[in-house]
């Protein structure tokens, strides 16, 4: 168990280093989740282990750190609202206006489930005669991106927020587990990215979907993160928030009619420009 | 209130999913294979049936086919609840008639996704 002094101290990194607070509650989860990673590191206990990354500050002992203990939970078309706004009225509005070449960020992706319904609804809607878009999804985590880019989920993974027919649609079993179609892992490229650096080398996106990453963060490191956000973005472009989150505290996005959704500002492009 | 009925040979999983149920606010009946399950639907239709494949007297699968004969055997939503977890079997399934699938084990956060799924909360 890690003193009241170890934990203050954690989550002082673990914020810098990736803008997630942990609160005092997630002591005993810290414990346990550090646990495994001091081991692997070859110390006896998550408390010999902090000491020691407090000692040599190196910046790959922390990042596993942060990665680690930021929260990831995730699932299957989560808020199924934002999904259906996406389906019937944000994608096929995009398309028109564009017609085609439409870029998705999924943005904290964690184990990519955000970013393969994204994929399932971008074919559904494709089967509906409409372009195709390329969705890139990012995490600050190689661990978890690597479990994305397996496409490879367990069965309790797979049985929360996917209808059982999109299942069959677009899953193979593996022995116990259950795995995505390389059609739908080709539609996603997966990248590392911390979302409080610049995003500038992902390119331009259309519609970046930033669910429940940013929640635990304080808001004026949540405006500039949504700010850095706006910047990748094109001028027209929309953001999607989780269900039940707070509005950006940043002029960079006006709300629309669809609650979670916002518009990039074109005036805040200007006066940031 | 919604109706579930729940058929299961499985007294420990009917339990199990009954508490999470009613903790959805549903009013459960309980069938224990699908000849009983039968008999309960013939008496009043559920709104929803929880159905488990591998039974004694009648499977679920077969319970599944006789039900969407019956008169008003249609209205039902009904979610498969089994082990069973191969493809095949679950188009089998969806097949016959069900609406959701759901692969043993469960917990009330994987009972509530597929309720969900299936439009009934």
């Amino acid at each position: 168990m890690l003193t009241d002094a170890e934990f203050a101290y954690v989550a002082r990194e673990v914020k810098a280093r990736c803008g997630a607070q942990l609160t005092r509650e997630m002591s005993n989860v810290a414990t346990q989740r550090l646990s495994p990673l001091a081991r692997r590191e070859g110390y006896a206990s998550a408390s010999e282990f902090l000491n020691a990354a407090r000692i040599k500050q190196d910046d790959k002992l922390w990042a596993a750190i942060a990665e680690t203990l930021a929260p990831s939970d995730t699932r299957f078309f989560r808020d199924k609202g934002a999904f259906e706004e996406l389906k019937t009225h944000i994608l096929p509005d995009l398309y028109a206006k564009r017609g085609g070449g439409v870029r998705v960020w999924s943005a904290g992706c964690a184990t990519g489930q955000e970013a393969y319904s994204l994929a399932m609804l971008v074919e559904d809607l494709r089967s509906e005669g409409m372009p195709s878009a390329e969705i890139v999804a990012t995490d600050m985590s190689e661990r978890l991106l690597d479990k994305a880019r397996s496409g490879l989920y367990t069965q309790f993974e797979v049985q929360r927020g996917l209808p059982i027919r999109k299942l069959v649609q677009h899953f193979e079993k593996v022995g116990d587990l259950w795995r995505i179609s390389d059609r739908l892992r080709a539609r996603v490229s997966f990248e590392q990215h911390n979302l409080l650096q610049d995003p500038g080398m992902l390119g331009r996106f259309d519609i970046v979907l930033c669910r429940h990453v940013l929640s635990g963060f304080e808001p004026s490191m949540r405006a500039a993160t949504l700010e850095r956000i706006a910047g990748a973005m094109a001028s027209d472009g929309v953001l999607v928030l989780g269900a039940g989150e707070a509005a950006p505290e940043t002029q960079a996005f006006a709300p629309s009619p669809i609650q979670g959704v916002y518009v990039r500002d074109a005036a805040w492009a200007r006066a940031a420009a | 209130m919604k109706r579930c009925l729940i058929v299961d040979d499985s007294r420990v999983i009917r339990k199990v999913a009954r508490r999470i149920l009613e903790d959805m606010n549903f009013e459960i009946e309980e069938a224990g294979d699908g000849v009983e399950a039968l008999q309960a639907c013939r008496r009043r239709m559920p709104e929803a049936i929880l159905l488990d494949w591998t039974m004694p007297v009648m499977t679920g699968i077969e319970f599944l086919k006789q039900l969407r004969q019956e008169p008003g055997g249609n209205a039902p939503v009904v979610v498969f609840c089994t082990t069973e977890n191969d493809v095949e079997k679950i188009a089998e399934a969806i097949k016959a008639g069900a609406d959701e699938y759901m692969m043993k084990p469960f917990d009330g956060d994987i009972l509530h996704s597929k309720f969900s799924e299936a439009g009934l909360c």
